[in-house]
C-alpha cells in the first residue's frame, strides 16, 4: 500500500483516502496543505482493481468510514468519513 | 489526454441539457469544471462516464446506478440541495439562498450492493415524500423520468421527444416514455 506523503507540521498523524477524480478530494489536500499539515494519502481510485480489494484498501476506508465514501480523513487514532 | 477545451466541451454540453429540465449546475463554475473533469477521466478510464465522487469497480452493468447524472440525484437535490459530488443543485442553493449541509452517500458500500432485478422496481422519488399522486421513475440510460404506479416493462407506442424536468413531470401525472428497445429504472430509495 503505497501512500504519498506531503510535508508539513506532523505532530499528529494524518491520513487520506481519496479518489483522484474528485473535487472534494482535491479540496481536501488543498486545506491541509494551506494550514501547513503534514498527511499521507491515497488515490484509491488509481490502484488497480485488485489492489483496491486483495491489498485491503477499500476494507480499510470500510473499517474507518463504514460507508466507504470518499475523502475519508484518518486524523490520529480518530475515525472521520463526513463530507464537508 | 484531457484538455481544457474538452472540459469547457463537456461542461457546456451537460448545462444545456441540465437548464431546459429544471436542473442547475453548482454556481461555483471552477468547483463544476473540477468534477466535470473527474468525470471524462471516467469516461476515459473505464468506458463510462461515471460519478467523480464514487469508487467505481467492474464493468459497467456494476455501475450503471453511478453515470452522471446518477440514480440517486434527483432524491438528494430535493433532501439536501445537491447531488452527491455536488455538480447538480437546486434552484434555492444556486440562487445562493438555500445553505448546503453535510450529504451522505445513499448508494450501498461496495459488496453490499442489492441486485439488479430489485433495483428495477424503485422510484428515484417518492409519492408521499413530496405530495405528488404518483412515484417518479427515471430511465438508467437517457435520464427521462415518467410518474405512473409502476414502471413500464416493455416498450411503448410513442416517445417523448425531449428530456422532461421534474418540475414540468409535476404538471402531466402520466409520461410514457421509450429508450430503445429497453427499459431500464433507477433505483433510489431503500
Amino acid at each position: 500500500m503505497d501512500f504519498t506523503h506531503v510535508d508539513g507540521d506532523s505532530h499528529i498523524a494524518v491520513t487520506l483516502f481519496s479518489l483522484s477524480t474528485c473535487g472534494h478530494c482535491r479540496r481536501t489536500k488543498t486545506f491541509l496543505e494551506e494550514k501547513g499539515i503534514a498527511y499521507d494519502y491515497i488515490d484509491v481510485d488509481c490502484l488497480s482493481g485488485g489492489e483496491t480489494f486483495t491489498g485491503g484498501v477499500y476494507d480499510l476506508v470500510k473499517s474507518y468510514n463504514p460507508q466507504g465514501s470518499f475523502p475519508t480523513i484518518v486524523i490520529g487514532g480518530e475515525k472521520t468519513g463526513d463530507r464537508w | 489526454m484531457i484538455t481544457r477545451f474538452d472540459i469547457e466541451r463537456k461542461y457546456l454540453e451537460i448545462k444545456q441539457q441540465a437548464e431546459p429540465s429544471g436542473y442547475h449546475l453548482n454556481p461555483d463554475e471552477d468547483f463544476a469544471k473540477e468534477l466535470v473533469h473527474g468525470i471524462l477521466i471516467n469516461e476515459e478510464r473505464y468506458g463510462f462516464a461515471t460519478c467523480p465522487c464514487r469508487l467505481s469497480v467492474g464493468p459497467r452493468e456494476d455501475n450503471i446506478d453511478i453515470i452522471c447524472p446518477c440514480d440517486y440525484r434527483d432524491q438528494d437535490i430535493i433532501d439536501y440541495g445537491v447531488c452527491y459530488c455536488a455538480l447538480y443543485v437546486s434552484t434555492g442553493v444556486a440562487a445562493g439562498t438555500t445553505p448546503v449541509s453535510c450529504i451522505p452517500d445513499r448508494r450501498p458500500p461496495l459488496g453490499e450492493l442489492v441486485s439488479k432485478e430489485t433495483d428495477n422496481a424503485k422510484p428515484s422519488v417518492l409519492p408521499e415524500k413530496q405530495g405528488l399522486p404518483f412515484p417518479v421513475y427515471r430511465c438508467r440510460v437517457c435520464g427521462y423520468l415518467c410518474a405512473r404506479t409502476s414502471p413500464p416493462r416493455r416498450p411503448v407506442r410513442y416517445a417523448v421527444p425531449h428530456r422532461i424536468g421534474l418540475r414540468s413531470i409535476l404538471n402531466k401525472p402520466v409520461h410514457i416514455l421509450r429508450h430503445g428497445r429497453r427499459w431500464t429504472f433507477s433505483k433510489l430509495c431503500s
